[in-house]
């Protein structure tokens, strides 16, 4: 039995009076490409913010490679191998794009702690951040400033800086949110092109898209996981289809 | 750097190196000097604000810390090297425990405590009057010779704080520009994503409130050599509003806004004093105009003027031509 | 003699917690609901002492004097708000540092009318001599300044807990993006809390008149000690202004009297304290 990449045992998360994440229990197995659906308002985004640290959790447990997360700062579980990217688009507006792949990368490096050595000569750093952005086909854009890309090109910057923390989960939620069909298809191919030694769990919403990359789906509801299994079981199971369409 | 601004950051330290003679008066040589000494001020606490986004209300705490153990120390007997490093060091420590008291709460947080700080070093300059001499201040027995060198008179003086100012602004401007730096900015502006990128944000803030104490406290140590004397307004409310106020007005976000909002903050109110009574009036009164008028600065606000206007005139440069008659 | 000095001392610790309440809720409630941090607070507390003083040099009759004072506060708050405030509505920072600026002109237009001689205001005729009970003395005025801030208190907690003013403004400090979108007038309601908070102020500085003086630096006195009442007793919590103003009272108070040289510093023990253990202050309801 290999440690599962992640392992999420009883987590609960209460907003004041409100449940935002009841006893939800499930396992991610490394090179698993998982996916995590539910209507608006299910708890995927909070589930996400649980294991990266940005929320604390009232009870339960977080596992990476058998590793518990919880009460641990964020930035070291970022360093134990998790990275993540989210709905609403944190970049670093004002800065070129390779500039946002280097903080990616500094986050990382020992050399973040350094006051004295000038950023823009660490060639390495910068050769590394345009080969990240060459594999989201945003080369030629790696001088411009992001304020002045489009929205599918942030999208991938926001990829970009996730791949270059060479991460061992990689948490993506809704990456295809206000795509178009073009851009959806560009995306996808570059999570396809994604290594298995990056285990992969994603919220998405477009099922066109998303239900053709999972191999494994949960489903959430009002904070719950309702079913949980393969991509064909839950497709099939009827209780899909009521939390979808029916209460 | 590019080779014009090598060029413009010479002509700068040349221009700066000449004034003693180019400026005969020894009254606005002491301007001078008193200028590069805000400065230092300024450009030490807007490492905290320009590229870290926290404003503190508390700064001129380490001016007086720094002056006041100086002083007490020179007085009681010390060496002036010694009594300018335990200054510096003293003061530079309780940076240290402030940081980690104000950063408890960032953002509005941080203002309130630091603000709570200053004042609290404030009451206790104001009445351990034994130690302080309370309100009537006290005072530093002679400058120091350093080196050897005596900068009892205005020219040595002024010479003695830009190689002091020249050094400290070399540090920031090396600071502004490392991967610690960026990680700072990083944090200001996206402290959340930062964390998910692996950067340590408290600890990032941290270290640099302990820099900025750092560099104000040599500021401190400067300024008790130039007035031979020390209150506690130096380390009023008002003196720290003053500081942020010249590191915003002329450009937090810039190296040379904070030298800038000092040389024009100094000028100024030494000009209105003499004419003028009302010098907080006209402090609060430029706050809120820059706040509602110009918050990015005087510097990146010429810097923009001055771009529309050479390509104002650059367009202007293409259209005589476009009306020659074809050939 | 030692009796008789506790009591004093415990009773002017009251009177002057009761007089922070004044300062520190409208503090508390502007910060909470406005995220600002109104750094003019002090300014207010001083000006509505001047006015007082004023007042009652032209004969006005004591408790009338407080409540003008308290008034014409209130009105420079709502100018403050509607005309500079507004204007940098979303840039915090922005706002924070703007009432700095404010806060120093009313400071020296306070220098500039009513000279730098601290100015003595006196209790009411009837107040001034000492009630006399079981053999000691009690200070007449303190124990009715006391009873006005319970009083004010009181009417704060009905204000926020029995009325619709009060759900909207509690409304808006859990959220305020919330309540706009419920429909709460957001803008009028920042413009009624300033009003109160800066009224409040004022009334707390003719009030605090006779017992502090008015005089230049009252405002950088008392605006520390509100930031102070407010990171110990939790930002935007009532109960906690409440709480935090009679401790620092006591501890203000008695630090002066026992430990003069150190009064400012004492302050600073409980609230390292309270910053280290417990940041969101002992009710904090709001993060600062």
């Amino acid at each position: 039995m290999t440690t599962p990449a992640l392992e999420v045992a009883h987590l609960s998360k209460r907003f004041g009076g409100l449940p935002a994440t009841k006893d939800v229990s499930l396992s991610v197995s490394p090179g698993e490409r998982r996916l995590i659906i539910g209507p608006n308002g299910a708890g995927k985004t909070t589930l996400f913010n649980l294991i990266t640290g940005d929320l604390s959790a009232d009870a339960g447990s977080v596992r990476l490679f058998g590793q518990e997360l919880i009460g641990m700062p964020t930035q070291r579980r970022v360093h134990l191998g998790l990275a993540r990217t989210y709905q609403i688009l944190t970049l670093f507006p004002r800065e070129r794009l390779v500039h946002n792949v280097v903080l990616a990368l500094l986050g990382l490096d020992r050399r973040r702690w350094n006051p004295w050595s000038i950023l823009t000569a660490s060639r390495d750093l910068y050769a590394n951040a345009r080969a990240f952005l060459e594999r989201v086909g945003l080369g030629d854009a790696a001088e411009r400033i992001v304020a002045e890309t489009s929205y599918g090109e942030r999208r991938r910057l926001e990829l970009a800086m996730a791949l270059a923390q060479k991460p061992k989960l990689l948490l993506l939620d809704e990456p295809l949110a206000g795509l178009s069909q073009a851009e959806r298809q560009t995306v996808r191919a570059l999570l396809d092109a994604i290594p298995r030694e990056v285990t992969i769990v994603m919220i998405e919403h477009d099922m066109d898209t998303a239900l053709a990359f999972a191999e494994r789906i949960t489903v959430l509801h009002y904070g719950e996981v309702i079913v949980e299994g393969t991509r064909a079981e839950v497709v099939a199971d009827p209780r899909t289809r009521e939390v979808y369409l029916g209460d | 750097m590019t080779p014009r601004a090598a060029a413009g950051l010479a002509l700068c330290v040349l221009a700066l190196v000449a004034v003693p003679w180019v400026i005969g008066n020894e009254f606005y040589v002491n301007m001078a000097s008193q200028v590069l000494i805000y400065a230092l001020f300024a450009l030490s606490i807007n490492m905290m604000l320009g590229y870290g986004g926290m404003v503190s209300l508390g700064h001129a705490a380490y001016l007086g810390i720094a002056g006041y153990a100086c002083i007490l120390a020179t007085t009681a007997g010390y060496d002036q090297l010694t009594a300018a490093v335990f200054a510096v060091a003293l003061s530079t420590a309780a940076a240290a425990f402030f940081g980690v008291l104000s950063l408890r709460a960032p953002g509005l947080g941080f203002i309130m405590i630091t603000l709570a700080l200053g004042q609290i070093v404030w009451g206790v300059a104001y009445r351990a009057n034994d130690l302080t001499g309370g309100d009537n201040g006290i005072r530093h027995p002679a400058r120091p010779m350093p080196f050897g060198f005596d900068i009892s008179d205005a020219p040595s003086f002024y010479y003695f704080t830009l190689v002091v100012f020249l050094v400290a602004l070399f540090f920031i401007w090396r600071f502004a520009r490392s991967p610690f730096g960026a990680s700072l900015k990083g944090a200001r502006d996206q402290p959340r994503r930062m964390r998910m990128l692996g950067h340590n944000v408290w600890l990032v803030r941290w270290i640099t409130f302990v820099m900025a104490g750092f560099w104000a406290s040599v500021a401190g140590v400067l300024y008790v050599y130039y007035n031979l004397f020390l209150s506690p307004h130096a380390i009023s409310l008002q003196q720290s509003a003053e500081i942020l106020l010249m590191a915003i007005l002329g450009g937090a976000s810039t190296l040379s806004g904070p030298i800038v909002g000092a040389a024009i903050i100094t000028l100024v109110k030494n000009v209105v004093s003499t004419y003028v009574e009302r010098w907080n009036t006209l402090l609060g009164v430029i706050f809120v105009v820059v706040i509602v008028f110009m918050p990015y600065g005087l510097v990146p606000g010429c810097a923009q003027a001055w771009e529309r206007l050479r390509n104002r005139m650059k367009s202007r440069k293409v259209s005589p031509a476009a009306s020659e008659p074809a050939q | 003699m030692q009796w008789q000095f506790w009591i004093i001392q415990t009773l002017n610790s009251v009177a002057f917690g009761g007089l922070l309440f004044l300062l520190s809720s409208g503090f508390s409630l502007i910060f909470g609901l406005m995220r600002i941090p109104n750094l003019a607070h002090g300014a207010f507390f001083m000006l509505g002492a001047y006015f007082g003083f004023t007042l009652l040099q032209l004969k006005l009759q004591f408790w009338l004097a407080a409540l003008a004072g308290g008034l014409g506060v209130g009105l420079i708050g709502i100018l403050m708000e509607r005309f500079v405030l507004r204007r940098l509505a979303g840039n915090e920072q922005g706002q924070v540092l703007v009432t700095l600026g404010i806060s120093f002109i009313i400071a020296d237009i306070c220098l500039l009318v009513w000279t730098g001689d601290p100015m003595p205001l006196s209790a009411p005729q009837a107040l001034r001599p000492p009630l006399r009970f079981a053999g000691f003395a009690f200070p007449t005025y303190r124990l009715v300044v006391l009873a006005i801030a319970l009083a004010a208190a009181l009417a704060l907690y009905l204000l926020m807990e029995r009325t619709r003013l009060g759900a909207m403004i509690r409304a808006g400090v859990d959220d305020t993006e919330m309540a706009r979108g419920v429909g709460i007038p957001v803008s009028r309601l920042f413009t009624t809390v300033f009003l109160l908070g800066a009224t409040l102020a004022g009334v707390g500085g003719v009030l605090g008149g006779p017992i502090l003086n008015a005089y230049p630096g009252l405002d950088t006195d008392m605006l520390p000690l509100a930031l102070i009442v407010v990171i110990l007793g939790g930002a935007g919590s009532l109960l906690g202004a409440f709480v935090g103003s009679f401790i620092v009272g006591f501890i203000y108070n008695f630090g002066i009297a026992l430990v003069p040289d150190l009064a400012y510093f004492v302050l600073f023990l409980p609230m390292v304290l309270v910053l280290v253990f417990l940041p969101q202050g002992l009710f904090g309801r709001v993060q600062i």
